[in-house]
């Protein structure tokens, strides 16, 4: 067990954790902030995506000892009020399913346009294919994604 | 209007006792009273002081506010907003002044609160709308006796109600608290399908903020003070059972560990029903205090197994009748099931159906087109994997859980714990997917158990590899198709025979039994300790695939376009049906292909696209798909997919198309990707490093959905757009490559080629 300090969207908090933890389950099981989902636990589904320092990490598969004193932003925090361009062209065109994989989805759009804010096709199958999303809402995501592009 | 007796499921109108005073009974859900720091984005409609219960299905604030209950659960087919939909159009209310909730299990008021089989919005059609249009018509009455008129003319439109005469009027929320005492009317009007205003206007999700803002929904997300995090462990391999754990000591003293120990699911000679699949009845439980200390647990725990032998168990069938269910002793490998299959289907098969003298034809034919298809065992690899919550105190056991059918779990609870359904408390959290996977919920038992025996409530959670493991596969099938040609090319005869592990795909009495003269169907199967169950379609997801192929090679054989084939064969169904029990109409499922063609272009192709077609009725629904694809880098690439369906009426249009492209993704990649392979009893992969998903560059750059309009029942959706869109890609490879795929997945499991 170690002691931690995080930064987790604006707000310090300490935890007490082994510090081989996965920062996503120092996210859901100390902290409460169950937005991010654990879907494979290797890196493989995107569904635990949160950005650190700006830049979209899979959670389940960064060590808590890593993302100490890092600015981590999860999918309650990405905006106040829900109302990030990428939300906001996700609900418009009612993009979930399940909805399950959807904040990784989200993180992982968001992360995209921060980079490329007018991304092709190309740039979004890219970024977007370390995301499973099983109900195979991808079309839909990526008209999202253009959508967030033409507003932001 | 049309007039409709109410008896129909009366009991779900039967009125709570206490109208007055909120009457949250219908509303309760113990769960979300515990969730943490509930939504920080206020939406919908504004909150009444007081809710009136007009039937089990709905409820009215005094402000008019309208609360409506979804019966069956949710696993992404929008039903929570659907269902509404269709209570609101009867009711005639405003969509905006309407609340969608998740109802509570309760058979009494919502009957079979089942989600699959495409049959939600089918089954709940007449109910729902009854629902809607007796509240109305209650509503209607409390406003004729408040102000003395005759009901006749009371009218409704948008959640107000009008005496014209009179020049009154009152929101439905003045009269609600009078409607609710009011007895439920014998006989209702329902709206003529032209003036419906809500249904076949497309309505977004109504929980779409809370999903985009990560909003705890589902029931891996609840937290509660004293819950512990609770894991299994189970065999390795099919055909293995539990014996012992061989250092339970040094597991209990890791740190965060609060209990580890095994649990027996089902008592010695429990007859099973239908749905209480499950190969691994004995396991173990780790509970500890955090999801990682319990992993740490599950790698550190050494389970000794052992194989068991050959046995029975008894099932249980609907109507209370029992069957036995052979499990074969043995370790499973697919090399040897492959070669069990190919050895079944060269032995004669059951006949299940035979029309003319297929034998004779067969005898005379001057050409006979014989191919065989085959496909692999699939996981359902829902991103949520399994889960649940329970607790269990003073002989009471609270479940919060994804589910596709609480009604199939409830008795076998009660009957391991020596309890009675009314013991039991089952709440459906939302499903992070479910394509049949989640009809089958021993994990609910599962964790009850575990629940009981640490003594503390528990979240038990399967890892990926746990989910992925445990069974309940869409079974492994092969299907051999045989056409005699006659001199003139003319088709005299059809014979399938299929069959799979452990059961058959075979539908004797589909398409195109009925468009030919001579038509034999024989199936087989085999045994196997490997469990199968639901998978968006079973049986039809390959049988379209197998089908839907031989059509195509059969067209290119006798010179046919494949379409105007189909259309033959469908026109001879129609005029002139061969045998009775087509459980088909040719019209619809001409319908579908018509539509596709057009709306496809399909005698246009653009250059270098390479198309496939495919059709298929199954769910009581029509879905026919033409699949454009062209070949980059070696690299087969989805350009567009056209899709037609035939589901009667369509309730929430944008809802439609969206579950209509997830399964022609799903369906693409489960026919490029999708297989379980087993070596000696252990499946083969284990996660998505293995288990090849379809991702967002493989997915089709674009997909064009049309609904034939229609003014039937609907007839389902989940489904019917999956199984044909395994015969377009098939299709298509074949145009792209001049290599006919047997063996799905078709482009194996690896990484694309090239």
């Amino acid at each position: 067990m170690a002691s931690y300090t995080l930064s987790v969207n604006g707000k310090t908090h300490q935890v007490d954790v082994d510090p081989n933890t996965p920062i996503l389950w120092v996210l859901r099981d100390h902290l409460r902030l169950v937005g991010t989902k654990y879907g494979c636990g290797i890196a493989q589904c995107g569904a635990c995506t949160i950005h650190v320092d700006g830049v979209a990490m899979r959670s389940c598969s960064l060590p808590v000892s890593q993302a100490a004193d890092r600015a981590i932003t999860t999918i309650e925090g990405l905006s106040e009020q829900g109302t990030h361009p990428v939300q906001e062209a996700w609900r418009e065109h009612d993009v979930p399913q399940c909805g399950y994989c959807q904040a990784g989805q989200i993180m992982s759009a968001a992360a995209l346009l921060k980079d490329i804010p007018n991304p092709s096709d190309e740039d979004i199958d890219a970024m977007m294919s370390g995301n499973i999303c099983r109900c195979g809402t991808y079309t839909r995501i990526k008209a999202a994604i253009k959508t967030a592009a033409a507003k932001s | 209007m049309t007039k409709i007796n109410t008896s129909y499921n009366r009991r779900s109108f039967l009125k709570s006792m206490a109208v007055t005073g909120g009457g949250m009974v219908l509303g309760f859900s113990w769960l979300s009273g515990c969730r943490p720091e509930e939504t920080k984005v206020a939406t919908g409609p504004a909150l009444p002081d007081n809710w009136y219960d007009v039937n089990a299905y709905l409820k009215i604030g005094e402000n008019g506010t309208v609360t409506i209950m979804t019966p069956n659960p949710e696993f992404g087919q929008n039903i929570k907003t659907s269902m509404p939909m269709i209570v609101a159009e009867e009711l005639d209310v405003e969509w905006e002044q309407v609340i969608s909730e998740q109802a509570p299990h309760n058979a009494e008021k919502f009957g079979f609160q089942f989600t699959g089989g495409s049959r939600g919005i089918s089954s709940r059609w007449e109910g729902l709308r009854m629902a809607g249009a007796t509240a109305r018509q209650m509503l209607r009455e409390a406003a004729a006796q408040t102000w003395s008129v005759p009901v006749a003319e009371v009218t409704t439109a948008a959640g107000m109600l009008y005496h014209e005469a009179s020049e009154r009027s009152a929101g439905y929320g003045e009269m609600a608290e009078l409607a609710a005492t009011l007895p439920v009317p014998e006989e209702v009007d329902l709206k003529d399908i032209k003036d419906f205003s809500i249904i076949g206007h497309s309505k977004k999700n109504v929980d779409a903020k809370k999903i985009v803002t990560g909003q705890p929904l589902f029931a891996l997300d609840h937290y509660e003070e004293g819950m512990h995090v609770a894991m299994i462990v189970h065999p390795p391999a099919f055909g293995q059972r539990y014996v012992s754990i061989k250092n339970l000591d040094e597991v209990k003293s890791m740190t965060g560990i609060h209990d580890v120990f095994p649990i027996k699911t089902y008592k010695d000679g429990f007859a099973k029903g239908g749905f209480d699949t499950n190969a691994f009845p004995e396991l173990v439980a780790i509970v500890g205090k955090t999801t990682w200390e319990v992993m740490q647990a599950k790698r550190a725990i050494e389970v000794e197994w052992e194989p068991f032998a050959d046995y029975t168990e008894t099932v249980m069938g609907f109507r209370g009748d029992t069957s036995t269910r052979k499990v074969p002793a043995g370790l499973e490998s697919t090399a040897a099931h492959q070669t069990a299959m190919e050895e079944a289907a060269a032995r004669p098969g059951e006949v299940v159906r035979e029309d003319g003298d297929p034998k004779g034809a067969f005898a005379r034919a001057s050409r006979v087109i014989e191919r065989t298809y085959s496909a692999p065992f699939l996981a359902h690899n829902c991103m949520e994997p399994i889960n649940c919550f329970a607790k269990v105190e003073n002989g009471k056991v609270w479940i919060a859980g994804p589910l596709q059918a609480p009604g199939l779990i409830e008795g076998t609870i009660a009957a391991r714990m020596d309890l009675t359904p009314e013991d039991i408390d089952i709440e459906m959290t939302r499903m992070g997917g479910g394509f049949g996977r989640r009809a089958y919920s021993h994990y609910m038992l599962e964790a009850a158990l575990i629940a009981q025996q640490a003594g503390v409530p528990v979240k038990l959670m399967y890892t990926r590899e746990d989910d992925m493991t445990n069974g309940i596969y869409r079974p492994t099938y092969q299907a051999t198709y045989r056409a005699a040609l006659g001199e003139n090319n003319e088709l005299l005869a059809f014979h399938v025979k299929a069959g799979g592990i452990p059961e058959s795909p075979l539908f004797a009495n589909r398409f195109p039994a009925g468009a030919i003269d001579n038509y034999l169907a024989e199936e087989w199967s085999l045994d196997s300790n490997i469990t199968i169950g639901a998978f968006r379609a079973p049986r039809s997801n390959f049988m379209a695939g197998a089908e839907q192929s031989f059509l195509d090679e059969l067209a290119e054989a006798m010179g046919k376009d494949p379409i105007d084939f189909r259309l033959e064969l469908l026109q001879r169904a129609e005029n002139d049906p061969v045998g009775e029990n087509n459980d088909y109409d040719a019209a619809r499922y001409a319908g579908v292909l018509e539509l596709v063609r057009d709306k496809a272009g399909w005698r246009q192709p653009a250059p270098g696209v390479h198309r496939g077609v495919s059709a298929y009725f199954c769910h009581n629904s029509y879905a026919a798909h033409v699949l454009d694809l062209t070949v980059e880098n070696d690299r087969p690439v989805v350009q567009k997919v056209t899709c037609a369906i035939d589901c009667g009426i369509v309730v929430n249009p944008d809802a439609a198309v969206n579950m209509a492209e997830g399964g022609i993704v799903d369906g693409i990649g489960n026919a490029f990707f999708g297989e379980l392979t087993f070596t000696d009893g252990v499946p083969d992969k284990r996660n998505f490093d293995q288990y090849r998903m379809i991702r967002m560059e493989e997915a089709p750059k674009a997909i064009d959905v049309h609904f034939v309009e229609s003014d039937v029942n609907p007839t389902g959706l989940g489904e019917p757009p999956f199984p044909p869109i395994f015969g377009a890609v098939a299709n298509a490879l074949y145009k792209a490559t001049g290599e006919r795929k047997y063996r799905q997945p078709f482009l194996g499991s690896g990484n694309l080629p090239g």
